[in-house]
């Protein structure tokens, strides 16, 4: 055993380990010789060589930017391009008297001080001859004074570059986006070389989603310098390629028209072409105005938008998660006729409020003195709540669940944009995972009339409408219509749709019961039917925002804004050829029928007429 | 071993000596590693673009790095030895803890947020692994057996392959080259090494699958940096020129061109070397080559002189360790290994690497200035 002649078995390990240390220092020196030849080859055999590169005829990489695509809306009006931005820029070296020239122009510009201050930093930063920026952005007012006497100073120049500019501001900031500066955690995950020389990147809505086709291929420049490294001459020159433009199946005018009918609530218009699918309005309010996001947004305006309590910039129609209320009904409705748990012209008795056998609990309708007996039709047109709890009480949350994910519901649309919002239909399997109980009775009947667990985003809600108004045929959501490059034009990859098995009976009663929604006497939302030529199948829905108390009034004008209930609307138009589906949500609006049904008028009314005047031409 | 001992005495008999010996400091090797650092501020003011802010910063790094490395050489190595498998135990549970975070989170982490500082577990356990190491195998007979080679390959592994997952290849390769190191002196033969470097070879494949396409494109510019000049073969190409430029006698201090006009990338982290063969030129960069060759021969004498195979094997494999960082960082920087995130120990901006850096020194003095205490018990 090793361990009983220490002694010796030190000598041992000496020598071994003595061994071990000259072999390793031999081979640390053997390796700092191959690091020094390899250093002989460079600095003195390839000295000629590098030193050349260096100096006189130093060869500078220069990257060249691409224009970023411009991004049109589907009248090719355009929503965001590149716009000439003018810099004050100076050339310490070709300045005899900077303090002398920097007081004159304080003086003609008006420039604050602390502008001075870092515009002075910078410059002791640079080389002489490169030039620094003292102003940004300059308006047209200290362009025109400087442009007068710019004689007076050598050395002093206005230099163009192209910032991103959103035409229609707040409209639709929330699709569009922005392009702000590259920030480092973006740095780490860029193609180095694609991005060398960029300074911006799209940060939100499809300037972010199509980051890649927009951008562009950036080109490069050897530029010859001598040994200051001043740029002598462009010895070769690989051209960029400008980003795509891309083309939105938006209608900026159509959105502006939903945006102003939102004025005073917040919330959020989805308007969707049901032929294609694809995007005509895309509001959510409040908006905000992009373009300071461009050239770098002070702290106060951003604080003061994102710790805003109307937090304009969230996206409420990609984003924003309600309970869909009497919306939900039209589907709800479809399922009982599809797995035949009632017929259409069946009677349920609706005395005002429901109660399960048994238990005291009331479930009230919103009509205080209840419908009466109604059938399927007079239920989705009065929006009989307690037709609807009984409904749903026979159709059970299983197969509510499964229906109403067959119109999109609970899952991404899959629209292109980021950070979409899936929503959730509730399940026996959902609830014991998330809440760790069973599913109650009640839950499914509250379900029934889009309350409790139930949450949707506009932009589901617009799309299960274009689905039911197509037949069952899904309608799949999309914003760019056409990638248009010098290359050629193509359209993005689309998901492709599905068809739900549907009778073609059940949807006629769905939406008989949605017409007359418009266009009867009973009708929720019957003020939008008046005078037009064509018919309109709709659904109002009012979703709560909190509970009332059993037994209390809920009082509209008792309790604070913030609590009233959310307003919503859907509907699709013209009921005998469906071109246009409209969701909107408007936040503590109240009631579906008097707040939010008439903006989604005003976007069907101005769609379909300017469809058939570009028909008629 | 005894005039060795008298040797000492009369070595440093001023104040300054006896102090400098109360404090446990190892004067020669704390006279290479001051001039070291030393040379870090005249580079780096040249490659920093002259901004004394970054001056201040690594100032106030040095500064606590070489108390940490006096603080250390305090300690007696009995206490290294006596808490390796605790420390390196808890080095490992803190990379599983980064990386866990990290994949919560998004994208790759490197380091805890502690509130006050951000620590990094992939530098702690880049001391931890060779004592380790070197307690496993000095716990057993000289030269390893297989058996202990195999779970010391094992406890190599693990901490490499959790800081390659982070991804920090360059970490990964000095933490595994550390515990190989004490394999090394410890006595693996001849014909393991040789298997092993061409198990290694035969592995290459097998490795190119488990890189990241960032660390794959590394490779590929390595091995063709002309064919990327915008993109990752800049570096290479802009470094090179830099070198090559400064010739036998460099163009002087703050004389390089390259890195004033940012033609070269990383100027004072990574590849500040570029920076100092520019400017220094070949005369300088073997002048630097020795004096880093100079820390590592006291290191390895230090190992030689070490009394217990826990402290030779712990000084010798942080002898070698610091000089694969020199050799790494070197080597990419002319271009003959490819990009890994190495930093030119000492001399590179950066704050985590020069204080584990001088807390090894730390440990290495605590072993050559307890000597005698330790033969005792």
């Amino acid at each position: 055993m090793p361990g009983t002649y220490p002694f010796n078995d030190n000598a041992v390990g000496n020598r071994l380990f003595l061994q071990r240390i000259v072999a390793a220092f031999f081979v640390i020196t053997l390796l700092s010789a191959a690091l020094i030849v390899r250093l002989i080859y460079l600095q003195v055999v390839g000295h000629e060589h590098y030193a050349s590169l260096a100096k006189e005829n130093s060869v500078k990489i220069m990257p060249l930017v691409p224009t970023r695509g411009i991004i049109y809306d589907r009248n090719g009006k355009v929503l965001a391009d590149n716009t000439p931005s003018y810099s004050l820029d100076l050339i310490p070296e070709q300045i005899s008297d900077m303090d002398d020239t920097l007081q004159r122009l304080q003086k003609l510009l008006d420039i604050p001080p602390d502008k001075i201050d870092l515009f002075e930093k910078q410059r002791k930063r640079q080389k002489r001859f490169t030039s620094s920026s003292l102003l940004l952005n300059m308006s047209d007012d200290e362009l025109a004074k400087f442009a007068v006497v710019r004689p007076y100073f050598p050395g002093v120049d206005i230099r163009t570059h192209l910032v991103r500019h959103y035409p229609y501001g707040d409209l639709a900031a929330h699709v569009i986006g922005y392009v702000g500066r590259i920030n480092e955690a973006e740095m780490k995950d860029l193609p180095l070389a694609e991005y060398r020389g960029s300074t911006h990147i799209g940060k939100l809505g499809i300037e972010s989603s199509y980051e890649q086709i927009l951008h562009g291929k950036t080109g490069y420049a050897e530029i010859e310098t001598n040994v200051q490294a001043r740029s002598l001459n462009t010895l070769s020159e690989n051209n960029p390629e400008p980003g795509a433009n891309l083309h939105l199946t938006l209608d900026i005018d159509l959105q502006k028209t939903a945006f102003d009918a939102l004025e005073g609530y917040n919330g959020a218009v989805v308007a969707i072409d049901i032929k294609t699918g694809g995007v005509l309005v895309f509001a959510s309010r409040p908006g905000f105005d992009p373009n300071p996001f461009v050239v770098g947004i002070s702290n106060d305006a951003y604080k003061a938008l994102s710790q805003s309590d109307d937090q304009p910039l969230y996206n409420r129609a990609l984003r924003g998660l309600y309970p869909p209320g009497s919306t939900i009904k039209p589907f709800i409705a479809l399922a009982g006729l599809e797995y035949e748990a009632i017929s259409a012209p069946q009677k349920l008795f609706c005395p005002g409020s429901y109660q399960i056998p048994g238990t005291t609990h009331k479930y009230r309708d919103w009509r205080k003195g209840g419908h009466g007996s109604v059938n399927m039709n007079q239920a989705i047109t009065q929006s009989c709540d307690v037709y609807f709890y009984r409904l749903a009480g026979l159709l059970g949350i299983d197969r509510m669940h499964a229906f109403l994910q067959q119109f999109g519901f609970g899952e991404k649309t899959g629209i292109d944009l980021s950070g979409e919002k899936s929503g959730l239909v509730p399940s026996r399997q959902w609830k014991q995972e998330h809440k760790n109980r069973d599913w109650a009775l009640g839950e499914t009947l509250i379900t029934g009339i889009g309350q409790g667990f139930l949450q949707v985003t506009p932009l589901q809600l617009a799309r299960a409408t274009a689905t039911l108004a197509n037949r069952g045929n899904t309608v799949m959501p999309f914003l760019v219509d056409k990638i248009v490059s010098p290359n050629g034009t193509q359209a993005p990859p689309r998901p492709a749709r599905q068809t739900i098995p549907l009778h073609s009976a059940n949807i006629d009663s769905v939406i008989e019961g949605m017409v007359n929604v418009v266009h009867s006497d009973r009708g929720t939302a019957k003020s939008i039917g008046w005078g037009i030529p064509y018919q309109i199948a709709g659904k109002t829905g009012t979703a709560q925002v909190f509970n009332i108390k059993q037994n209390a009034k809920y009082n509209e004008n008792a309790i604070d804004f913030k609590l009233r209930d959310h307003a919503l609307f859907i509907a699709f138009a013209p009921v005998d050829d469906p071109q246009i589906a409209v969701a909107v949500v408007a936040e503590n609006g109240g009631h579906g029928g008097s707040i939010a049904a008439p903006m989604a008028a005003k976007v069907i009314k101005q769609y379909l007429h300017h469809l058939k005047a570009a028909h008629e031409n | 071993m005894k005039t060795e001992t008298r040797a000492e005495h009369f070595e440093a008999p001023s104040i300054l000596g006896t102090l400098l010996r109360r404090l446990h400091i190892d004067i020669p090797l704390f006279i290479a590693l001051f001039f070291t650092a030393l040379l870090s501020f005249i580079i780096l003011y040249s490659a920093g673009g002259q901004d004394m802010n970054i001056l201040y910063r690594q100032a106030a790094r040095i500064c606590l790095a070489f108390i940490l490395m006096t603080a250390l050489a305090h300690v007696n190595p009995y206490q290294f030895k006596r808490y390796s498998a605790l420390l390196f135990g808890m080095g490992v549970f803190l990379l599983l803890a980064v990386l866990i975070m990290g994949q919560i989170g998004k994208g790759a982490q490197r380091w805890l947020d502690l509130g006050f500082f951000r620590f990094q577990p992939s530098e702690m356990i880049k001391i931890t692994t060779p004592m380790m190491i070197a307690w496993y195998l000095s716990e057993h007979a000289l030269p390893p057996k297989i058996k202990q080679l195999a779970i010391a390959t094992v406890m190599i592994l693990i901490p490499t392959l959790l800081i390659a997952k982070q991804p920090d290849l360059g970490t990964a390769l000095l933490v595994a080259s550390s515990g190989a190191g004490v394999l090394f002196f410890a006595g693996l033969s001849w014909r393991f090494i040789i298997g092993i470097i061409t198990a290694l070879g035969a592995l290459t494949p097998i490795i190119w699958h488990f890189m990241h396409g960032y660390q794959r494109d590394r490779v590929l510019t390595f091995l063709n940096p002309e064919a990327d000049p915008l993109g990752r073969g800049y570096h290479i190409i802009q470094s090179k020129i830099a070198i090559g430029s400064g010739g036998i006698y460099g163009k002087g201090w703050l004389g390089s061109t390259q890195s004033e006009l940012d033609f070269l990338p990383e100027s004072s982290t990574d590849f500040i070397f570029a920076v100092f063969a520019e400017e220094f030129g070949l005369f300088g960069c073997v002048s630097l080559l020795v004096l880093y060759l100079l820390i590592i021969a006291r290191c390895l004498y230090i190992a030689s002189q070490a009394h217990d195979t826990y402290c030779r094997l712990l000084a010798s494999s942080l002898a070698f360790t610091f000089f694969v960082y020199v050799f790494v960082n070197i080597g990419m920087v002319i271009g003959i290994l490819p990009v890994v995130g190495v930093p030119l120990p000492l001399i590179s901006y950066g704050g985590t690497s020069i204080v584990t850096l001088l807390a090894g020194f730390g440990i290495l003095m605590s072993i050559h200035t307890h000597k005698k205490r330790l033969s005792r018990t």
